[in-house]
């Protein structure tokens, strides 16, 4: 049973539309959530205590409240700007953001598509992200946007390898590419989860997929196309109202992605940490989003500690450092892996 | 007419219109972002065929790799948005006679190829034979292949470092 809407009203045109929109479901409250603890976080880590009366108990309805503010802002496209495509932009960031969730397994019971590629699929979607971006730079005939969106695209394509590459050494470990499949090869026990096994190796592949993610989300300390100290806000600079919501829609919905890809590649997925203890198909909802929720966690704890990278260091970091820690990994794993 | 049908004319429409889009395109930008349509529109093609592998490497390589270095290539051109490209006609026998014989060896294979139309099958997993393929039977273009993408990387990273040198003397 992959999906238990073709298990209940069969295969058929409105099966697959169900089945296509219940992600959305999940990504617009968890993103108001996320704001909210994004808000409140990087409140308290500067000694403040962020919004408090929005709502009532510690501001819970700021995040509601920024919607409705996005949702009434007047739309306004520059006159020097491509129209054309600085109204495409921010639709295609959101449809490559959201490509993705038809390959994530949410629960045993629930995923999109079950194809065998799965995460060869969610890597190749991504780039749809970048050109998305590429556009909403040049459309918007702003110098700080196009800057903004170059140094996107260069760092996604140079933090493209890192990840792709430990994302390999996972599938060598598995077996396959199918997401189900490298989660039911992690069930039981927690210690069987792939971020300790081959230990400390696939581990190591962990921090480098992590560190990697961070850079693909575009977030601190890897936030140089947005760098508001230098760019005002990068290649979404002229956006206003719901295109800005979209592409701030798209970096909650990247940073859920990639942090639910980590949990099923290195963290057992919607696998119980206990064996058979809360185990099933509702628990696996459970386990895959609150796993997934404590990596959201240390993401925003990372963007409000670290200092942002500058370019030439990024470049650095990602062919100088990552790459080969990443080749060297992929080799000791394919080595432990065919000789066991 | 099924939904299999519906989404192949769908995608061939798509393909078709975007790839008109990039030939007639006065803006080489636009051009580039039309091809983005008909990469895609392809890939749903091999979708359909049950191709899944050929499918999401289409994605891959075509989209986030070569499209994007592309559309870097043109913004970092300075003064490429303005330019229009040149649509007139040059060397117009020549060009008749690549064409013809290009469109004469398509309709040939068109009209003379067994076509064979079935029904959705189900997908088998792909990408297992294509690596046991590339790794016995088909390993030695997979390696010169791979060769020479090396000898193209070493290559780049030397004339680029030569002109940063002549930078560096003048």
């Amino acid at each position: 049973m992959h999906n238990f809407i073709t298990y209940y009203l069969g295969t058929g045109f409105w099966t697959s539309l169900l089945s296509s929109i219940l992600p959305l479901i999940w990504i617009f409250p968890y993103a108001l959530v996320a704001m909210w603890i994004e808000l409140k976080v990087s409140a308290h880590m500067q000694d403040r205590l962020g919004p408090m009366r929005t709502g009532g108990w510690h501001g819970w309805a700021q995040p509601l409240a920024d919607v409705a503010k996005l949702m009434q802002k007047e739309d306004i496209i520059p006159v020097a700007a491509d129209k054309a495509l600085y109204v495409l932009a921010p639709v295609l960031v959101f449809i490559g953001s959201y490509a993705a969730y038809a390959a994530i397994p949410f629960s045993p019971a629930y995923i999109g598509a079950n194809i065998n590629l799965g995460i060869f699929y969610i890597i190749a979607v991504s780039a749809i992200v970048v050109l998305g971006i590429l556009m909403a730079g040049w459309a918007s005939n702003n110098k700080w946007s196009l800057l903004g969106a170059m140094r996107t695209a260069a760092q996604l394509v140079s933090y493209e390898i890192p990840s792709s590459l430990a994302v390999l050494a996972v599938i060598m470990v598995a077996g396959s590419m199918n997401l189900n499949d490298i989660c039911a090869a992690q069930s039981g026990w927690f210690w069987n989860w792939f971020a300790f096994g081959r230990f400390p190796f696939l581990f190591i592949t962990f921090v480098i997929y992590f560190i990697a993610s961070l850079a693909e989300t575009n977030r601190a300390p890897f936030d140089i196309p947005e760098a508001e100290s230098e760019l005002v806000a990068g290649y979404h600079t002229e956006y206003s109202g719901m295109r800005f919501a979209f592409f701030y829609l798209a970096e909650y919905a990247n940073m859920f992605t990639v942090s639910a890809v980590a949990t099923l590649l290195f963290f057992g997925g919607w696998n119980s940490p206990f064996g058979a203890f809360m185990s099933g198909p509702v628990w696996g909802l459970f386990w895959l989003l609150s796993k997934a929720m404590v990596l959201i966690f240390v993401q925003i704890w990372l963007r409000w500690t670290l200092p942002r990278f500058r370019v030439d260091q990024l470049m650095y970091l990602s062919w100088k450092v990552l790459t080969p820690f990443a080749l060297a990994n992929i080799f000791i794993v394919g080595l432990w892996t065919v000789l066991k | 007419m099924n939904w299999y049908d519906i989404a192949f004319y769908a995608f061939a429409i798509v393909t078709v219109v975007s790839a008109v889009g990039v030939v007639f395109s006065r803006n080489i930008l636009y051009a580039a972002f039309a091809l983005l349509f008909t990469f895609f529109g392809i890939a749903a093609l091999y979708v359909l065929l049950t191709a899944d592998f050929i499918a999401i490497t289409q994605i891959l390589l075509y989209v986030g790799g070569i499209l994007v270095l592309i559309i870097f290539g043109v913004m970092l051109t300075s003064r490429a948005f303005n330019v229009e490209v040149k649509r007139g006609l040059l060397k117009r026998i020549p060009a008749v006679l690549v064409v013809g014989a290009m469109a004469g060896t398509l309709i040939g294979v068109l009209t003379t190829t067994q076509w064979p139309s079935s029904n959705f099958s189900p997908y088998e997993d792909t990408a297992r034979p294509i690596g046991a393929l590339l790794m016995t039977q088909f390993v030695l273009p997979f390696e010169l292949a791979s060769v020479l993408l090396l000898v193209a990387l070493i290559g780049a990273v030397i004339i680029a470092r030569r002109e940063k040198e002549r930078g560096a003397q003048l």
